[in-house]
């Protein structure tokens, strides 16, 4: 009964309302995580990444939220109708995650080996209520799982509170908690953001070379482009609430369609060097008044009459390659 | 110049923004949050009822005249019926009329209590958590020495020294009360202090004064007002401690806490004089705490000390 | 060449850690350690570094935010190292900063205006309110933002729009010296990109110099005319930014330039051969002895752990720490 794919969201709406209105934040978004497939969600700040991300977790508040439309489908099950003791089951065990700040996610006041115990004993079933049994077994795997994410000296570690150790090694422990179920797909928000270059590029490192090795599918949410290029096979660009285009990994860098992706790329500064573009002109939009159709007609160049009318498929324009922008059209645009 | 349309507001660039625009939308922002949180939305209800009450006690309670030294030995010791809603007291005297003067009494003291130690306590505050050193040790541990003292135990002191007085009792409960927001503003100063909003003042060379009134001071108003509002309720049951130890109002004025200690001669029999004023100080408590707990969530204050 | 505009000489930044009641000195952050640089008028000098290299706390001590443990700062030969009232009032004048975050560099309390006007106040520019209504909206112009925000508040602007407004705050005196410390750090790339081509606009048409500080290398590439890297308080290596990115000599500049995520392949195939690099940054507080990269280090000899090596000039105007290069 497995499904063919990990996650598949269809044409997800997700709406906030607040002060000065109706936010309409997700306007119809899809997209798919095939098993054992590494896939980015790139964006800028504001467009959307972490309310789809906090959706497909489960832990959107509604309200304020509203999901008038769409499905979100993790693993083959609808995590919209999920309850939450469902949801919760599924997130200790298949489903793991990597959060940005690795101060917060993990509790200041407890130890890494009880933190990490719970997570074992979890899912074993056993709710770390009761009194507190230390097997072995745990024991060991918790041991384990610190030597995968090459901590040294894992029983100090165990034996450490969060404080006591550098962002880098808490960012290992929260990758060994995240791993050490055996999860079967992983979403990671900016895992390296908060963290020095050396560093991020360390667990950058190590992530890839785990999930790969275990053939875990992952879901890598980030706003940092060369992140992207460096550990994901395919690539969604997200503008806005919308997908503005989608993409084996490779061709967004060599080949962008949308001119979104053309104007984010053209803004990254190269190590080669050389001027960088002036950008794309505008801002994000409000998203109580968002734009009609495409939502970056404002902004865009090459804007025609049809793009604040109708928001644009998803055009093929190659194998794998998907475009939401009218200039890759049957007509042109021309209707 | 070369126009920069990343600039320009997306839709109707042509809109005019003036500061009048700009503070009412931080008004109706600020009203939008609290409307929306039932508990600080009932708070704010009650205390707004309850000043209005004192504010009006004279216009809308039934015998304005019952407040002061008025005997009507016909109707002594009467229990709570139509014309009298909280019965009488001993000398015949409306307790309903009573207990909204009493009010009016409470919340002076609020009033005073907390006019007098805030601004002493706030200034104080900002100085010792801006210059850090010898300046901030002195005050801190100062107020520490104050803080040891319970209020209720210094205004007992200083009442009992001299003749026991409302005002008296006013001044000893502000003469200790400034140490909590001193507390409080010192916290919040050494936090802000290390902003960058705060450096960026001193690099363009502004002086200390201008940057402790209009860079900090600012910023410790949300935390101020949550501070202000639970206090009041405590300043209250402070007096009306006082005034049951008969140190605070004097008879035949009014004073919730008066009251009380009369009534509780005459229970359980006459019921009426204790309970009624009890739960007029418990409703005013409950007001202002619920007001405070909502103004914090609302304002998303999170300081020590509160 | 002319006179520099700015020469740091041995700069030396430590941080009191106190503790107990009596605030007795228990331990002290070494931010920095005798770091000896100049800028000339109108370049764009930079640090790089991670987090822990000091590179912040130069740009502040050089502005007088934090008072310097020791060295000295000339600025167009006057010595402005202790801020007397006199040079302090010259100094401000000459030389501005611009904040890493502009969510926590503007008063979130104070309307734009109020901010801008802070410094003409100060250093009473105008004369009256009507004057300096005018001079803000005029600042405002000048980092592309319409006259009428200066009456919004800082919550109501994007970052970006933010940012620009922090800038305007820096030319509001019309220095010839610009202190950036991180300005885009916090901003995303597309609208890093428009800052950073207004900071290029502005630095030409009014001849400033920056010292940009950043932990970007890519940015660094394209802005910089010099670079220096700072390693735990230190400069370890000091190159025009050319020769820095295409003949790297520092093992830990090798190593940073290898650890970017980049996204072209001519960007790949210029990196260095990837480090595995071990461990993590030390603390401040207890740096290493010697050169201070020495345990994380993979060309390490017995000689790194026990002296610092001196920063030499391998090639014109290319300087490097390391004993690695210097005695090869």
């Amino acid at each position: 009964m497995t499904h063919p794919n990990m996650l598949e969201i269809r044409d997800l709406h997700v709406y906030f309302r607040g002060y000065e209105g109706v936010s309409r934040v997700l306007d119809g978004i899809s997209l798919n995580v095939g098993r054992g497939e590494r896939v980015g969600l790139a964006g800028e700040t504001g467009c959307g990444k972490t309310v789809t991300m906090k959706t497909v977790m489960g832990v959107l508040k509604i309200p304020p939220a509203m999901v008038p439309h769409g499905e979100v489908i993790l693993d083959g099950q609808n995590v919209l109708e999920m309850s939450a003791k469902q949801l919760l089951q599924i997130k200790g065990t298949r489903i793991s995650m990597i959060f940005q700040d690795p101060m917060n996610a993990l509790n200041p006041v407890f130890m890494v080996g009880e933190q990490l115990y719970d997570v074992i004993r979890f899912a074993q079933g056993d709710s770390g209520t009761g009194r507190k049994r230390f097997g072995t077994e745990i024991h060991d795997r918790a041991i384990a799982a610190l030597e995968e994410v090459r901590l040294p000296d894992p029983e100090r570690i165990l034996r450490s509170y969060p404080l006591e150790l550098s962002g880098g090694m808490r960012q290992r422990v929260l990758i060994a908690m995240a791993l050490v179920n055996g999860p079967s797909f992983l979403i990671a928000d900016e895992p390296q953001t908060a963290l020095d270059v050396t560093i991020g590029a360390q667990i950058l490192d190590l992530l890839s070379e785990l999930v790969r090795t275990k053939g875990i599918s992952v879901l890598l949410i980030t706003h940092n482009l060369g992140v992207i290029q460096e550990t994901t096979e395919r690539v969604y660009v997200m503008y806005a609430g919308q997908i503005a285009e989608t993409t084996p990994t490779p061709v967004l860098f060599k080949n962008p369609k949308h001119p979104y992706s053309q104007g984010l790329l053209a803004s990254v500064p190269r190590l080669t060097g050389g001027e960088i573009a002036e950008g794309i002109r505008g801002t994000v939009p409000d998203y109580t008044v968002a734009p009609s159709g495409c939502r970056f007609h404002p902004r865009c160049d090459y804007v025609m009459s049809i793009c604040s009318q109708r928001k644009p498929p998803s055009f093929p324009v190659e194998p794998d390659h998907y475009v939401g922008c009218w200039l890759y059209g049957k007509e042109g645009g021309s209707k | 110049m070369e126009a920069d349309e990343s600039a320009l507001p997306l839709e109707g660039s042509k809109i005019t923004i003036t500061s009048w625009m700009a503070f009412k939308d931080k008004i109706g922002r600020g009203w939008y949050r609290f409307r929306r949180n039932p508990i600080s939305l009932a708070g704010g209800s009650m205390v707004l009822l309850v000043i209005l009450l004192a504010i009006l006690a004279p216009y809308v309670t039934p015998y304005p005249r019952h407040a002061g030294a008025f005997t009507d030995f016909s109707s002594t010791f009467q229990a709570p019926s139509g014309s009298h809603w909280f019965g009488t007291d001993e000398v015949g005297r409306d307790v309903f009329t009573r207990v909204i003067f009493g009010y009016r009494v409470s919340l002076m003291m609020a009033v005073v209590v907390l006019g007098l130690s805030v601004p002493f306590g706030v200034f104080l505050g900002l100085v010792a958590g801006y210059f850090s050193g010898r300046i901030e040790t002195v005050i801190m541990r100062t107020t520490d020495i104050f803080l040891a003292l319970p209020p209720l135990v210094m205004a007992l002191a200083i009442c009992s020294a001299f003749t026991p007085t409302i005002e008296k009792a006013m001044l000893a409960v502000a003469s200790i009360w400034w140490t909590w927001h001193c507390r409080l503003i010192a916290g919040i100063t050494r936090s802000i202090k290390t902003e960058e909003f705060v450096q960026a003042s001193q690099a363009i060379g502004s002086s200390h004064a201008r940057i402790l009134f209009k860079d900090i001071l600012p910023n410790c108003a949300s935390a101020l007002m949550v501070k202000i509002t639970l206090d009041a309720g405590f300043v209250i049951l402070v007096g009306a401690g006082l005034s049951f130890l008969g140190l605070g109002v004097q008879p035949p004025k009014p004073g919730l806490g008066t009251m009380i200690s009369y009534g509780a001669q005459h229970l359980p029999m006459k019921w009426w004089l204790t309970v009624f004023p009890s739960l007029a100080i418990f409703f005013l408590i409950l007001g202002f705490n619920l007001l405070g707990d909502g103004l914090r969530d609302m304002l998303d204050v999170e300081a020590e000390g509160i | 060449m002319s006179d520099p505009l700015l020469v740091v000489k041995d700069l030396v930044k430590r941080f009191p850690i106190r503790a107990g009641i009596f605030h007795r000195k228990v331990a002290e952050v070494k931010a920095v350690e005798a770091v000896s640089f100049d800028i000339r008028g109108g370049e764009i000098f930079s640090l790089v570094g991670e987090s822990g290299s000091g590179k912040s706390t130069v740009g502040k001590t050089l502005l007088g935010i934090y008072r310097p443990t020791d060295g000295t700062i000339r600025f167009k030969g006057k010595d402005v190292t202790t801020l007397t009232k006199e040079n302090a009032r010259f100094f401000k004048k000459e030389a501005q900063m611009v904040f890493q975050d502009p969510k926590s560099s503007l008063n979130p309390r104070r309307s734009i205006k109020s901010t801008l006007e802070e410094t003409l106040i100060v250093h009473k520019i105008a004369r009256n309110g009507r004057e300096r209504e005018r001079m803000v909206g005029g600042l405002l112009e000048m980092v592309e933002l319409p006259p009428n925000y200066m009456y919004k508040y800082p919550s109501m602007l994007s970052g970006g729009q933010r940012q620009r407004v922090a800038i305007a705050r820096a030319l509001a005196l019309d220095p010839s010296f610009i202190v950036l410390d991180e300005p885009t750090s916090a901003l995303d790339v597309s609208v890093q990109a428009k800052i950073i081509r207004l900071l290029r606009r502005l630095q030409a048409k009014r001849q400033m110099a920056y010292l940009f500080i950043s932990h970007d290398l890519s940015l660094m590439r394209t802005m910089a005319s010099r670079t220096a890297v700072m390693y735990l308080g230190r400069i370890y290596e000091l190159a025009p930014t050319e020769e820095l990115f295409t003949n790297p000599l520092y093992p830990y500049t090798k190593t940073l330039i290898s650890a970017v995520p980049v996204v072209s392949e001519e960007e790949r195939r210029m990196k260095p051969e990837k480090q595995s690099l071990g461990g993590e940054i030390p603390s401040p507080i207890n740096p290493p002895g010697g050169c201070a990269f020495h345990p994380r280090c993979s060309l390490v000899e017995r000689v790194c752990s026990e002296q610092l090596p001196d920063l030499v000039e391998v090639k014109p105007g290319h300087f490097v720490r390391c004993h690695g290069v210097t005695n090869a």
